[in-house]
């Protein structure tokens, strides 16, 4: 059975609801772990070790985190720099993630339309996360489109919570090995991949 | 009138003059107070004559006055820890140095009676010279400040039994009856013990009872005057009360210090007592200045000499062995022997009563207050010999004197002060390669952290001499991190003076002493309790759910908003002079702290990542 590791990164998560109730849905299984980043690290000051550590015994790896600025929130940034050491992650002998699969679930204020290539933003989602996905490739890890929590400024909570359950059916179908990662790999949005609440 | 006129003037105009030339060459006000007293005395100039000794008895209230402080810098707990020591201690002191005395008194031809009598006097050390140089030079809190504090105090608890045994060994029945002040001393025994335990019972209720709320009410005036006279009071009518009851009015005093200790009216009490103690003392000073007897040495300079000589080497043997079975160093151990090796103001007292007893002529009583006189003066001497000639050979523990081509040891950074703050501070560096060279005044922790490998040199920051050697001159950053305010505004006036090259960060322990720190124009100041009880606060947000980030944030927003309000509010604290007690100065600043937290919320500007006001704001277009 293929372990997930969530990394959840969100600065003000109490000011957050989509994020809230995506949190709420994410299911409780043995072989999902939950980090929560900012609340681990208030101060920046990422365990190295134990980041390592958690990464080692995992094969899904999920950067859950808003989308700010085209981008994800710094602390991200600063886990991939301290976390993804050199001749660890990378470089000569960095070979401690290969074969493991890597992706990101976004939440965006803006809707699904304004990330397309003739859209508001002119670019669509996986082409803001390409250095990430540079990242996670140079790593030996397989990327995976993102699943994308749109226009959540203007959602109600029941598309919320109907978003939230399609993401704990992603988690879940991934831990238990349902859903094919080749299949995956081959879509827009792993949204499409998971068949939306009724 | 004019001629109480005149006499202030005299003794105001000698203790001008020499105390800063004492102080400029080193040697610390006790000896300059002395030097003063000879001076002017009917030796030398003659300005004062005979009524020497009465302003000393009048400027031993200084003494009554400096236990009455060290009492309120002791809380009762800390008193009742002290209780062995000062017992075991006191009483070895007190029954070798007065057994020792007597041998000696015995093979030089006096009868043993009056040798036993003359040894316990003798065997009395002088607190006010001692403890007054164990403060002036920040010593209080060593071992060896520690170690002369008990046998002071135990000293001071035996002049009542002393006083009531001596007439034991009186062979003819006394002349005067008791001694002066004990009105009781015609009682029978019975009634003179209840009478004492009366008398310290009255001293902890009323301190308890009636001086605290006393206290409050005179503050409630705000007339300033009042509350110093109110202190002036306390201690006056102390000392009344426990001469009138045979007890030694320091004790008693000391006592009441300790009794008030834990009041809110602590510092208040010593910053208004503090300049009359200094005063009085400088007086007290002056007055054994002015009464050594030098017709009474030139007539027989040799005898003197010896005698003076042979009591302090018998005073200095009796308690070095007891300082090593202390387990004091030998430098410490020097530090409190030598302070305490005179004989004592009581001694004065005693040998007045020793020959209203009969026990001895006018003659010996002469001599022996001269040898007494002469000891306290040697005191500060040798004191002063100990610190330039003896400590610096006693091992690394002094600044050594800086070598020109010592690249190596020439540290960036230096530490003032190595007690907790100071050695986190230097920890904290040392893990990170930077080595500092450390200074601090408590031998004892300076071999221990020399053992552990720090560059720690025995001294004093405030002393130019020792900053130099400490290589200031090549430095580029002073750490103060010593304890008191007194002791972080001379470290920082030396640098400034000095070394005004050198980069100050300065140590405060709150934000009074952080206001009198700006004050001087000092920028980098650190609050003792700043980060810590921040840090503790965001703990708590984050027990009660708040997010660990946003409380993190929050941390910060308060701190660097508190630390702006400092200056903002610094100056506004001049305005409030008017308030008599610093404590209620604290409450009316943490009033006017607290209503401008309300006005500007330190949080409130802060809506980053807040998709809520996000939200609403597109909700409203």
């Amino acid at each position: 059975m293929p372990k997930v590791l969530v990394l959840f990164a969100h600065p003000r998560l109490e000011k957050s609801r989509s994020n809230r109730i995506l949190l709420r849905h994410t299911p409780r299984s043995e072989d999902i772990t939950f980090r929560d980043l900012y609340e681990l690290y208030p101060d920046f000051n990422v365990n190295i070790a134990a980041e390592q550590t958690a990464l080692l015994s995992h094969d899904v790896v999920v950067f859950h985190h808003p989308m700010y600025w085209y981008s994800a929130p710094p602390l991200v940034k600063q886990w991939i720099d301290l976390v993804l050491a050199f001749g660890w992650a990378y470089g000569p002998g960095g070979t401690a993630l290969k074969g493991k699969t890597a992706f990101h679930v976004v939440t965006t204020g803006g809707p699904e339309a304004a990330y397309q290539l003739e859209g508001f933003h002119g670019s669509t989602l996986a082409e803001f996360l390409r250095p990430l996905q540079r990242t996670m490739t140079l790593c030996g890890m397989t990327w995976l489109p993102p699943f994308a929590v749109h226009g959540t400024h203007r959602k109600t909570d029941a598309e919320l919570e109907a978003a939230g359950l399609q993401y704990a059916r992603l988690l879940g179908g991934l831990a238990e090995g349902t859903l094919q990662i080749e299949v995956l790999q081959k879509l827009k949005l792993l949204n499409e991949g998971v068949p939306a609440a009724e | 009138m004019s001629d109480l006129l005149l006499q202030a003037v005299v003794y105001l105009t000698a203790a001008v003059v020499c105390v800063p030339v004492a102080k400029k060459l080193g040697m610390g006000s006790v000896l300059g107070y002395l030097t003063a007293g000879i001076v002017i005395g009917p030796f030398l100039l003659g300005f004062i004559g005979e009524e020497g000794k009465d302003i000393m008895h009048f400027a031993e209230l200084g003494v009554v006055m400096m236990l009455f402080l060290v009492g309120l810098e002791l809380e009762p707990e800390a008193f009742w820890q002290m209780r062995r020591r000062v017992l075991g201690v006191g009483t070895a002191q007190l029954l070798l140095t007065a057994l020792a005395c007597a041998a000696f008194g015995i093979a030089l031809g006096v009868a043993p009676s009056p040798s036993l009598a003359i040894g316990l006097a003798l065997a009395m050390s002088s607190t006010a010279i001692a403890l007054q140089s164990l403060k002036e030079k920040g010593l209080m809190g060593t071992a060896a400040g520690q170690q002369s504090f008990a046998v002071l105090l135990f000293q001071d608890i035996a002049v009542i039994p002393i006083l009531a045994l001596l007439p034991l060994l009186a062979i003819a029945p006394s002349v005067g009856d008791g001694h002066g002040g004990s009105g009781l001393s015609h009682q029978p025994g019975w009634v003179q013990t209840l009478a004492v335990l009366a008398a310290v019972a009255v001293v902890i209720a009323a301190g308890r009872l009636v001086v605290v709320p006393a206290l409050r009410v005179v503050a409630r005036t705000r007339l300033r005057e009042l509350f110093t006279a109110s202190a002036l009071l306390i201690v006056v009518a102390t000392a009344l009360l426990m001469q009138k009851v045979g007890l030694s009015p320091a004790l008693g005093t000391f006592l009441a210090g300790v009794v008030l200790a834990t009041s809110e009216f602590k510092h208040e009490l010593e910053s208004d007592l503090d300049p009359f103690k200094g005063l009085l003392l400088g007086l007290f000073f002056m007055g054994v200045g002015a009464s050594i007897d030098f017709q009474l040495i030139a007539s027989q300079p040799g005898r003197i000499a010896l005698l003076t000589l042979g009591v302090v080497a018998i005073k200095l043997a009796v308690l070095m062995a007891l300082g090593k079975r202390g387990g004091l160093s030998l430098d410490q151990n020097l530090v409190f022997s030598l302070g305490l090796s005179q004989v004592g103001e009581f001694a004065f007292v005693l040998f007045a009563f020793i020959a209203q007893l009969n026990l001895m002529d006018g003659a010996m009583s002469g001599t022996l207050m001269a040898v007494t006189a002469l000891s306290m003066t040697l005191t500060p001497l040798l004191v002063l010999l100990h610190e330039r000639v003896i400590q610096p050979r006693l091992g690394p523990t002094r600044a050594p004197a800086r070598e020109a081509d010592d690249v190596e040891d020439k540290h960036r950074v230096i530490i003032a002060g190595f007690s907790h703050y100071g050695s986190t501070v230097g920890r904290f560096l040392r893990a990170n390669g930077v080595e500092a060279t450390i200074l601090d005044n408590d031998s004892d922790r300076v071999d221990l952290l020399r053992r552990m490998g720090f560059k720690v040199y025995y001294g004093d920051a405030t002393r130019a001499d020792l900053m130099h050697s400490a290589g200031a001159a090549d430095a580029h950053i002073l750490i103060s991190a010593v304890d008191g305010l007194a002791e972080t505004q001379a470290v920082v006036e030396t640098a400034k003076k000095h070394f005004p090259h050198l980069k100050v960060l300065v140590r405060a322990r709150h934000r009074f002493d952080a206001y009198e720190l700006m004050d001087l124009g000092v920028k980098d100041i650190y609050r003792d309790h700043l980060d810590t009880s921040i840090r503790l606060g965001v703990d708590v947000l984050r027990l009660l759910g708040h997010r660990a980030h946003t409380a993190y944030r929050a941390g910060q927003h308060f701190r660097e908003y508190d630390e702006a309000g400092l200056s903002k509010l610094a100056p506004l604290r001049h305005d409030m002079k008017d308030y008599i007690s610093n404590v209620r100065e604290l409450i009316a600043l943490q009033e006017q702290l607290l209503a401008s937290d309300r006005v500007g919320d330190p949080g409130s500007a802060d809506h980053s990542w807040d998709s809520e006001e996000l939200r609403d704001v597109l909700g409203k277009t």
